[in-house]
């Protein structure tokens, strides 16, 4: 297998004397930084942190599934257990997932600039996430919370005596935490451009983290006031989602969804801007397409906000409203498969090679495509009335939030490791965990497809014992998956201290981030740089390459 | 010339091109840049805020809809002066606001200060009034949870004699009370959060800041102001005036 890899020769190698990881030394230093990079390592820590809680519970809710009674978890102990892990891998993990880590280490790098364009408002948002999780976890330590992610009413605000209010003001502080995320970035990729970096010269990451930052700006406050309204609504007792008081709670839907199905381009968009990037470095390629692509991010989030109600086709909406939200929901297909076609064309004829973050990239590829697919499926209003409030609900966002955007996150994680640490990941043992978190997946993931085809609900501790079987192939596939995700936790922190030295550019990619060295300097540019071509132009790479003079000694 | 002394030469004027003022943030290549990236920033985040209370106007417009008996009822007993009243306090608390941003640009320090002073005094007027027809329809009973009740709303009033509402539609009033104490609640909220931003770019004014030329900190400030302000201008037709007329 051929492979682009240059690292520089392991006996002289050296990392750079001074670096954004050295520069200044001690906990204060980190805790009151503007630098966006190390912001993006505490943030990179922070969500780790928070993902494998919530991958715990995901562990879990799949033990109690391993047999037909609820026996493992009591059913309200079972609720609070899917209700933590949905809160916890939404709001704490995807949203900042690969926005808050990858893209507030490379977006300023990206644009030629030397830091976000507000570095202390980048520092509130990672401060506001902690804070956030804080709150979670004492909402789930002092008993926790049991109305599922989307703190439906009337059941969040009448019925349940757990800690909605603290779990509510936690997603409300996270939101805080995102806006400010999304705001740097609009005003970072405005502003901040070095000259000669054009809207066309930029990198895709650069685009799709654009338009999920329109999403985060423009959706993230309607999701804000909405839990405001349901925390007024428990505590004090107003009225607008009460039916007893004239309120309605269809419309606590309306506003929930209005945030919470952008949220999910949120989630997913970032992703893809990173799959761009892997797939054209290690084609060698530019991305087929450039224009479309970008424009396709851009479509797919104002698109984005006109399809919410898709989630409300059986709480009793007008059926000519739900045939429009029908209709412009698969409306949205079509970018992403702009997108699907364009990478796919993008490794035609390209010099491909298999390294690991390229692997995860072709996990992101084929999964998202079944979970965008079956999104379609869902879409349409018979199969979704058939399908409402299953697994196969379960099963598809799944592959679109697992499948697609943490193999993306994984992908972009090792991709840019090098330029984060200045450190090599282990090749070998990475591309195993990339087919072992595969496999995991789809053995985890496919048998939920058809259980919710054949009727399981979603969110019950207990099934017949009919659903036996496929539940043991899901729980089975969950520890596969754990697995998976153990592996880069264990060889990327061994890696911190033995991984090979990097140097500059260990993928010979074009971007400008590769330009400079490895772990970048505080100001990233010794000078301002001047940008005169295009983005992934491997042949001026080439070219470059070809007209350097070799020197001895 | 020897190129050594070539050397020193562009070094130093190099220095004296980086020579640059105390404010000027190290990632920025020129004031202008910054001042530009900070405004721009600014009115973003007034984009959020325009979706945040977005969601309370949309939920006013559906049910100001399907109740709007009971909202005309219940927007008859706020009191119209007080109403009236902030609404002028906020009007001319832009326009001191306003005059702070000149005396900013125009580098007046004792201008910026008194103009300043003047903004936090009206902000506070507002929040006094605001205080003080809380209370009143605490006392009346019209606060939804809490103490309500659809008594007041069944009979007529002396200066409504007409308003009687059958009692499934005094309920009502209720919806109408619970969105008045959010909306209000919201930008009550946000002016208090004003008045403490305000307060402390005074006490840094007051020692000498925003008249050397730094005028974003108070030019954007005066954009969250005047948003509040106009808040507050949709919010007093919507809730004080709706059929004032019968």
């Amino acid at each position: 297998m051929s492979t682009i890899v240059t690292l520089p020769d392991q006996r002289t190698a050296t990392l750079p004397k001074v670096s954004y990881l050295n520069k200044e030394y001690g906990l204060k230093s980190w805790l009151l930084t503007g630098d966006h990079k190390r912001i993006a390592v505490l943030y990179l820590i922070s969500i780790t942190f928070f993902f494998f809680i919530g991958g715990a519970m995901a562990g879990l809710i799949r033990l109690e599934l391993l047999t037909p009674p609820s026996d493992l978890l009591a059913a309200d102990t079972y609720n609070k257990v899917f209700t933590a892990h949905g809160i916890i891998m939404v709001f704490l993990f995807l949203v900042p997932s690969v926005p808050a880590t990858i893209g507030n280490f490379v977006i300023p790098i990206m644009v030629g600039a030397k830091d976000l364009a507000f570095p202390k408002i980048n520092l509130l948002s990672w401060y506001l996430y902690v804070a956030a999780g804080c709150m979670l976890l004492w909402a789930l330590v002092s008993g926790g919370v049991d109305t599922g992610w989307t703190f439906t009413t009337p059941l969040s605000t009448h019925y349940l005596n757990t800690h909605v209010v603290t779990a509510g003001l936690a997603v409300f502080v996270a939101g805080f935490s995102s806006i400010f995320t999304g705001l740097n970035f609009i005003v970072t990729i405005h502003r901040m451009r070095a000259p000669g970096m054009t809207w066309f010269r930029l990198p895709l990451f650069v685009w799709s983290h654009y338009a999920a930052s329109i999403l985060m700006v423009l959706g993230t406050p309607v999701l804000a006031i909405t839990l405001t309204l349901v925390v007024l609504e428990r505590t004090i007792g107003i009225g607008v989602f009460d039916p007893t008081k004239g309120g309605d709670p269809l419309l606590f839907q309306h506003l929930f969804w209005f945030y919470s199905h952008p949220a999910v381009y949120i989630m997913i968009l970032p992703g893809m801007g990173v799959i761009s990037e892997v797939m054209s470095t290690f084609s060698r390629k530019r991305v087929f397409g450039y224009t479309a692509v970008a424009f396709s991010s851009v479509a797919i989030a104002v698109f984005g906000f006109f399809v919410w109600a898709h989630h409300m086709f059986v709480m009793g909406i007008s059926s000519y409203s739900a045939l429009v939200f029908s209709l412009l929901t698969m409306l949205v297909a079509v970018p992403s498969a702009i997108k699907i076609f364009n990478w796919s064309a993008t490794l035609y004829k390209g010099s491909i090679t298999f390294e690991t973050p390229m692997l995860y990239a072709f996990g992101f590829i084929g999964l998202f495509t079944i979970g965008g697919l079956t999104g379609v499926f869902l879409g349409s209003m018979g199969m979704d009335i058939h399908l409402t409030e299953t697994y196969f609900i379960v099963a598809h966002f799944h592959f679109v939030m697992v499948g697609g955007m943490l193999m993306a996150y994984l992908s972009g994680v090792h991709f840019w490791w090098p330029k984060i640490t200045g450190r090599m990941y282990p090749e070998g043992v990475s591309k195993l965990a990339a087919v072992i978190t595969f496999v995991g997946f789809v053995l985890t993931f496919f048998p939920q497809f058809i259980l919710g085809y054949l009727g399981m609900p979603r969110r019950y501790a207990a099934y017949p014992a009919e659903f036996q079987v496929l539940n043991v192939f899901s729980s089975a596939g969950a520890s596969v998956l754990g697995v998976g995700y153990l592996l880069p936790l264990l060889y990327l922190t061994w890696s911190l201290k033995y991984g090979k030295i990097a140097g500059s550019n260990p993928w010979q990619a074009t971007g400008l981030e590769w330009q400079i060295q490895s772990p970048p300097l505080t100001e990233n540019f010794v000078e301002t740089p001047i940008v005169t071509h295009e983005a992934y132009d491997y042949e001026w790479l080439e070219s470059k390459k070809e007209n350097e003079v070799p020197t001895v000694g | 010339m020897d190129s050594h002394t070539l050397a020193a030469q562009t070094s130093e004027t190099a220095h004296i091109e980086h020579e640059h003022p105390p404010f000027l943030r190290h990632h920025f290549a020129s004031v202008e840049q910054q001042r530009e990236t900070a405004t721009f920033g600014m009115w973003l985040f007034l984009l959020t805020e325009i979706m945040f209370f977005g969601g309370l106007f949309c939920s006013y417009l559906i049910f100001r809809n399907w109740y709007y008996p009971a909202f005309v009822v219940a927007s008859h007993s706020l009191h119209l002066w007080a109403g009236t009243l902030n609404t002028t306090l906020l009007i001319i608390s832009s326009f001191t606001m306003a005059m702070a941003v000149h005396a900013s640009e125009t580098r007046v320090r004792k201008a910026l200060i008194g103009w300043m002073i003047a903004t936090i005094i009206l902000g506070c007027g507002f929040l006094c009034v605001k205080a003080y027809e809380w209370h009143d329809e605490w006392v009346e009973h019209h606060v939804p949870g809490l103490n309500f009740s659809p008594q007041g709303f069944l009979h007529g009033t002396h200066d409504y004699p007409d308003d009687k509402l059958q009692l499934d539609m005094a309920e009502k009033t209720q919806v109408y009370f619970s969105l008045y104490f959010a909306m209000t609640g919201m930008h009550a909220l946000h002016m208090v959060i004003g008045v403490s931003l305000l307060s402390f770019l005074l006490f840094q004014a007051y020692g000498g800041k925003y008249v050397n030329g730094h005028v974003a900190p108070i030019e954007n400030f005066g954009l969250y102001w005047h948003f509040v302000d106009i808040v507050w201008i949709f919010l007093f037709p919507l809730l004080y005036l709706i059929s004032r007329h019968q």
